[in-house]
């Protein structure tokens, strides 16, 4: 990023650093600074919805269909309208033919496709050529070879098995049950740890943001040029830190009700 | 009327694309894009239903000036804001140039985006302090779990993933997805169950209370 930045993009990165900043303070508790943050989010989530629903979809698959005589379209836009019939309590039953349409529509997809996804695709994915002579090609931690594969059948059968709850979990089931459930641990540590890493991706991230706004505002010796507004960074610091200070003095022993 | 007829509707329709998915004929699938053009519309104006509310509930909240009536202006400005500023009118040397103008995409890039990134980054301290309490190793499953989550946590750790990448690779590839594959079939196995009750009419909760 050019640290010499018009104004206008300088007080844009400035609020997206105000922004983050605020965001953050959620770590110290619930804060007015936090409200504007989430507050703002919320209207601007729901208003990009609108406007990409109305180009993306809207646009390009009702309003253009019609006007291309596309008459069939009509029936749609009509089921569209009876859903606002939810705004009147005495025709809001009416609400319910586009829902159960929409819901016709989207379970009759959905049976299919997630049979296949979800079940036919992974069986197959499973049944898979075993070279019993050569089971540990490429070493142990291969994950590509044979003994990758069994270790991936026996896994995902044992887990199966260790949801099936209509037979007691005694005796072989039992073992194998307990076999299913190791396995399911295992996958669940990995997939938190893997989550965990993504989310201090995005902290980095945020960080060194804050810290490119550092340099743009206050300047840093190996970026020539920069550091032309210290004054609106101190300000922002300034405002954000006494804002927070302000709030704990004014909520020390209260509680919410008091603040209502 | 009031109950019937949805249930027979979700019956026909139900059938209907399932049946559609298994004919290759080319009028078949051009009656199934039709019909998920119609859930995509449907769907809009279910939409305009939420905005609605939004801007009801928030007008209600300082017309009464319930707790935190101020903060409502700022949710009705963003609303408002990205609204105007996305739409596209005006000819090209207006400044209403839809997703293109300058306003729409420094409030998308400046506003949506910090925000976001932000609170799901701040699930990494919550999610810190929820893994302290989880992952004590009182038992040899909490063990597994503690194991496997702090392998592919150092993985990515500069001075050591040399050495645990293979194992954390691993185990990414091979028990996880042994877990992850015997989840996806039940979940499927589960979404055709309750498809099927949702179309036989046995499911009925979408349709809400008289």
């Amino acid at each position: 990023m050019n640290p010499v930045m018009e104004l206008g993009d300088y007080l844009w990165m400035t609020f997206a650093a105000f922004l983050t900043l605020a965001t953050f303070s959620f770590l110290y508790k619930d804060n007015p600074l936090y409200k504007i943050a989430e507050h703002l989010v919320v209207g601007v989530s729901a208003g990009y919805f609108v406007i990409i629903l109305y180009y993306g979809s809207l646009k390009t698959q009702l309003v253009e269909k019609l006007y291309d005589g596309q008459m069939v379209y009509l029936i749609p836009l009509i089921l569209g309208v009876l859903m606002w019939t939810r705004f009147s309590k005495k025709l809001a039953w009416v609400s319910r033919y586009p829902i159960a349409i929409y819901i016709g529509i989207a379970t009759g997809l959905a049976i299919p496709l997630e049979m296949q996804t979800k079940v036919t695709e992974q069986l197959q994915a499973m049944m898979v050529e075993l070279h019993w002579g050569n089971l540990f090609d490429g070493g142990l931690l291969n994950y590509t070879n044979s003994f990758a594969s069994l270790i991936i059948i026996i896994g995902s059968l044992a887990a199966l098995i260790y949801f099936y709850f209509s037979k007691e979990h005694k005796g072989w089931f039992g073992g194998v049950a307990t076999v299913g459930i190791w396995t399911l641990m295992l996958g669940f540590g990995a997939s938190f740890g893997f989550t965990v890493m993504a989310r201090i991706s995005l902290l980095i991230n945020r960080v060194q943001f804050l810290d490119q706004w550092r340099i743009t505002s206050v300047g840093s010796a190996h970026q020539e040029g920069s550091g032309s507004y210290t004054a609106v960074y101190i300000l922002i610091l300034v405002g954000i830190f006494g804002l927070l200070a302000f709030d704990l003095i004014r909520t020390k022993g209260k509680t919410d009700t008091d603040l209502t | 009327m009031k109950r019937q007829i949805p249930l027979a509707l979700v019956f026909i329709f139900g059938w209907l694309m399932l049946a559609l998915y298994f004919i290759p004929l080319e009028g078949a699938q051009k009656v199934n894009e039709n019909m998920l053009d119609w859930t995509s519309i449907i769907g809009i104006f279910a939409l305009a239903l939420g905005i609605w509310s939004l801007i009801t509930v928030n007008l209600d909240r300082i017309k009464h000036k319930k707790r935190d009536w101020q903060y409502s202006f700022i949710t009705l400005f963003g609303l408002f804001g990205m609204i105007i500023f996305g739409l596209k009118f005006g000819g090209e040397n207006s400044m209403f140039q839809g997703q293109e103008s300058y306003m729409f995409r420094h409030f998308f890039n400046d506003i949506l985006i910090p925000i976001y990134s932000t609170m799901f980054s701040l699930l990494a301290f919550f999610i810190a302090s929820a893994a302290y309490r989880a992952f004590r190793a009182r038992s040899a499953l909490a063990s597994i779990l503690l194991i496997g989550a702090i392998i592919v946590m150092i993985r990515f750790f500069p001075f050591v993933a040399e050495y645990t990448r293979p194992v954390a690779d691993w185990i990414l590839n091979v028990p996880n997805l042994a877990a992850k594959r015997a989840i996806w079939m039940g979940v499927g196995l589960g979404i055709v169950a309750t498809g099927l009750k949702v179309i036989l009419g046995i499911e009925r909760a979408y349709m809400g209370r008289d």
